[in-house]
């Protein structure tokens, strides 16, 4: 048989730090990487299904807004009222408080051109940050992995997703980010059977020259199970003492937040919580979901002030896609275009309602239009709080919103 | 040895693998007798059955509700029923690619389906006829099956041509059609989309989801395309498009890169080769099975290289792990949750360029979910990872019901059969030149040796280190 000479290094032929792949050794020696993004955290929350932007921002002063939504408008005594045209949903009491304190700003009637009305194609758009005629297949997040990649500094946990499945956002060309739903149960994926052993196996020179996707397959198997490593062993120490409520999203803010306080070198999180494509019987699923949404952010936030993490971290929440301005027959919402989207953290300057509110007399088919590209958006995030070149993770330049505290 | 490795080349790309009783079969038989087979095998064409009876599509649901024939209630319950039945077709098509005779005409279709990617929802009896041009023109004539998909309602649908009208054009049919269908970037202007489109206006479907040219919408001036003027319908610009050599060679290209080497590499003998199969293509008016069979039987095919070059995708992976052990599910719950796990479930790819292929299937946890699936399957281990929600209230049902076991039957008597004569310390090496693309090394094969128990029976000895080798990153290449 033509046997081919494979790995070099044998689990069994081997000891100690042999079994060690070289570019895991280089950063077990500097796990914090030589830059930290500037020491900020971004993390980004995910409204699958199309959120009801006019339900949750309500313009209360409108009567363009009474008269298309007959059944489902929000009555203006209930709303929260941040100013004098637009307020909260009242599901969304906690978000106020927070408002209230200066940490939430809200942009108005963000988008993009030539709007996509399919779930599946908008939220390509807005994790690829691509036009809405261009097809990526590389995530705003990923290239920011790749942008921001040098020597040692290329790891996956960079950029972690709280989920068991990883998002095209966090998907890049050279680096992908890390699905987690907990560190322990990532953790013990790594440690069953076969794959603790396989990940300590490393293609010799020969066989990455000649098979290249062998040897990317060990390799991204070799940083799975040093990130898993990495992130358990940091983060088991750590226990929050807030009390987080016992939702999906509490859940999945507090595992993002002991991973903060663990010290991990992550610079962005990213969750999704799905149910808002709410064609039928909007109301009641919708101030559930927000209810969800406003308390879990609500205790995020109240930790990391006590953690005194308050000014190094950013969150931001977006849907795919606002609704129609008019309701439909089933006391729901079709979907839209624009939409609202909140950024909440210490670091704003100051909290308040960023822009315009919502113009119900100029619609484009039914639907509102936008007047922020969400891609300004990013390049905010990533030149003013992340500190990189959002051009390179953008691919060109888009004007900067003044949303972060120059302080 | 060698020779083995490349009919096992040959039955991985031309299909899903083979049984070990299929390559034992050919042993004594020329590549190009081989070859003859997989033809043969698919010559005869037999469409999906219709699922779940006749769905009546959105409009018609509509109209019914508008005459008060039809409650909100049971709106939704047609819309629900009307997705199930697109699973069901979906597990159809993955039975046919799993155990199907035609192996080599549902690879096709499979690359046929990522390259005129289509997604549509809301009438399984479109999404139906949809599928069944791309598995009938498969292995044909790429004009014809061009222009089949081009009227297929679910794609003019899909791509908004029903909104394609005199004086209010959409263009959005005629740039994929450039962009990702026939050219590619850079081989078309701005211009030519804008007078395609407007030949494109007036094609449509009724009702009963039947392509209809509707002339009144249509415009009938003089376009001008390529340089070409007239007052050209969709059929001349199919036609013009077609004349154009580009076509031949932006889809010859995308084929090899699907067919021989995921990173088709920058090199000029490869790109000689790529030129040479896209003349070939281009001479024979689009002859798809004339430019198969030259691929699968030319030395560079078998060049060591490209074996083992490509990643499976997520469908590949799970019929050939069917047909290696001959396993058939129980339910239909394991396929769907298999391909939303790892990102490609049939008949809803993620956009109208397809599944990016190659390394875009691979990252920590897509990695980690492949490593687990055999043990999943095999051992119906449990399942712990849940596929994310897309947000489509109406696509929910995909992600539940996770926790249910893989209910199989799975023919490892057949399997252990075939291994029946090999002598216990050649087993593992065997089976390994069956399941991978290249042998094991010293040190995987420690690994895998120690995972057997002495007192072990040869069937645990053949279903352990098969269950183990299959769990190899090396598995998830062919």
């Amino acid at each position: 048989m033509n046997r081919r000479k494979f790995f070099k290094n044998s689990a069994f032929a081997t000891v100690g730090t042999m079994l060690i792949p070289h570019f895991l050794k280089a950063y077990e020696a500097n796990p914090f990487g030589a830059s930290q993004s500037a020491g900020k955290t971004l993390v980004i929350v995910q409204l699958s299904g199309g959120n009801d932007g006019l339900n949750t921002v309500v313009p209360f002063r409108n009567d363009i807004y009474y008269r298309e939504r007959p059944t489902i408008g929000i009555a203006p005594e209930k709303v929260l009222k941040l100013n004098d045209e637009i307020g909260f949903n009242p599901a969304l009491e906690a978000l106020k408080g927070l408002y209230d304190d200066g940490l939430v700003t809200v942009v108005n009637n963000v988008g993009y051109p030539n709007p996509d009305r399919s779930h599946f194609r908008s939220m390509d758009i807005w994790q690829t940050a691509s036009d809405s005629n261009k097809y990526l297949t590389t995530g705003w997040l990923g290239r920011y992995l790749d942008a921001n990649c040098h020597g040692n500094d290329c790891l996956a946990h960079r950029a972690i997703e709280v989920d068991d499945t990883l998002s095209l956002a966090l998907k890049g060309q050279e680096l992908t980010g890390l699905a987690l739903l907990d560190p322990k149960k990532l953790y013990n994926q790594t440690r069953n059977g076969l794959v603790q052993e396989l990940s300590k196996m490393k293609p010799d020179a020969e066989t990455t020259a000649a098979h290249p996707n062998v040897s990317y397959l060990y390799k991204t198997l070799a940083e799975t199970a040093s990130s898993a490593n990495y992130i358990y062993d940091k983060s088991k120490v750590t226990h929050t003492q807030t009390v987080y409520p016992t939702t999906e999203l509490g859940n999945r803010l507090k595992t993002v937040s002991e991973l903060i306080t663990s010290g991990v070198n992550t610079n962005v999180y990213y969750i999704s919580i799905s149910g808002f494509d709410t064609h039928i019987n909007q109301p009641g699923q919708q101030e559930r979901l927000l209810r969800q949404y406003a308390e879990a952010v609500a205790a995020f936030t109240k930790d990391l002030k006590s953690t005194g993490k308050l000014n190094d971290v950013l969150l931001m929440t977006f849907s795919e896609f606002g609704r129609r301005v008019k309701q439909n027959a089933s006391n729901g919402t079709d979907h839209g275009t624009a939409n609202n989207l909140f950024l909440i953290g210490g670091g704003l300057t100051p909290g308040r309602v960023f822009n315009e509110a919502p113009n119900l007399t100029n619609l484009d088919e039914g639907d509102l239009k936008y007047s922020v590209d969400f891609r300004s958006i990013y390049a905010t995030l990533l030149r003013e709080w992340l500190k990189v070149d959002d051009v390179a993770v953008l691919g060109r330049p888009f004007e900067t919103l003044k949303i972060v505290s120059q302080s | 040895m060698k020779e083995r490795a490349n009919k096992q080349h040959l039955f991985w790309r031309a299909g899903f693998g083979a049984s070990p009783d299929r390559l034992r079969e050919t042993e004594h038989q020329s590549v190009r007798k081989i070859v003859r087979k997989l033809f043969s095998d698919s010559q005869s064409f037999t469409p999906l059955p219709t699922v779940g009876g006749e769905q009546p599509n959105r409009r018609e649901l509509k109209g019914l509700l508008q005459e008060g024939k039809l409650d909100r209630d049971k709106l939704k319950d047609r819309i629900r029923e009307n997705r199930e039945a697109i699973r069901d077709l979906n597990v159809l098509w993955m039975e046919q690619m799993a155990s199907g005779r035609g192996a080599l005409r549902e690879k096709m279709a499979l690359f046929w389906h990522g390259h005129f990617a289509c997604r549509n929802q809301n009438n399984v009896r479109m999404v139906q006829q949809y599928t069944n041009v791309i598995r009938e023109h498969a292995l044909g004539n790429f004009g014809d099956l061009l222009m089949a998909v081009s009227k297929s309602p679910a794609m003019l649908q899909f791509l908004n041509n029903q909104q394609n009208r005199k004086n209010a054009p959409n263009e959005n049919f005629a740039r994929e059609v450039m962009e990702l269908f026939t050219l590619g970037r850079a081989n078309y202007t701005e211009h030519d989309i804008k007078e395609a489109a407007r030949a494109f206006t007036g094609w449509g479907f009724n009702a009963q989801g039947e392509f209809v040219f509707r002339r009144n919408v249509h415009d009938d001036g003089e376009k001008t395309v390529f340089g070409k003027t007239g007052p050209f319908q969709g059929e001349d610009i199919i036609k013009l498009l077609l004349e154009r050599k580009e076509t031949a060679t932006f889809v010859t290209t995308k084929l090899v890169r699907f067919l021989v080497n995921d990173d088709l590499p920058a090199d000029q003998p490869d790109h000689q080769r790529i030129d040479q199969l896209a003349d070939q293509f281009y001479q024979s008016n689009y002859d798809i099975a004339g430019l198969l069979e030259t691929i699968f039987t030319s030395d560079w095919f078998y060049e060591p290289k490209n074996i083992g070059a490509h990643i499976k995708s997520p469908v590949e992976l799970l019929a050939g792990l069917q047909r290696s052990l001959g396993i058939k599910f129980e339910q239909k719950q394991p396929i769907l949750y298999v391909q939303r796990t790892l990102g490609q479930v049939l008949l809803y790819p993620p956009n109208v360029a397809g599944w990016p292929g190659g390394r875009n299937w691979i990252d920590s946890s897509s990695l980690l979910f492949r490593m687990k699936l055999p043990d999943l399957i095999l051992k119906e281990g449990e399942v712990t990872i849940k596929p994310k929600d897309d947000g489509d209230v109406n696509t929910e049902l995909l992600a539940r019901k996770v926790n249910r076991m893989f209910a199989a039957t799975i023919d490892w008597p057949a399997f252990e059969k075939a291994f029946q004569k090999v002598r216990d310390e050649e087993l593992i090496d065997e089976l390994a030149l069956y399941l991978l693309p290249q042998p094991l090394t010293g040190s995987q094969r420690s690994l895998l040796v120690a995972r057997v128990k002495k007192e072990a029976t040869r069937s645990e000895q053949i279903r352990t280190l098969t269950t183990a080798i299959m769990s190899l990153p090396d598995y998830q290449l062919c």
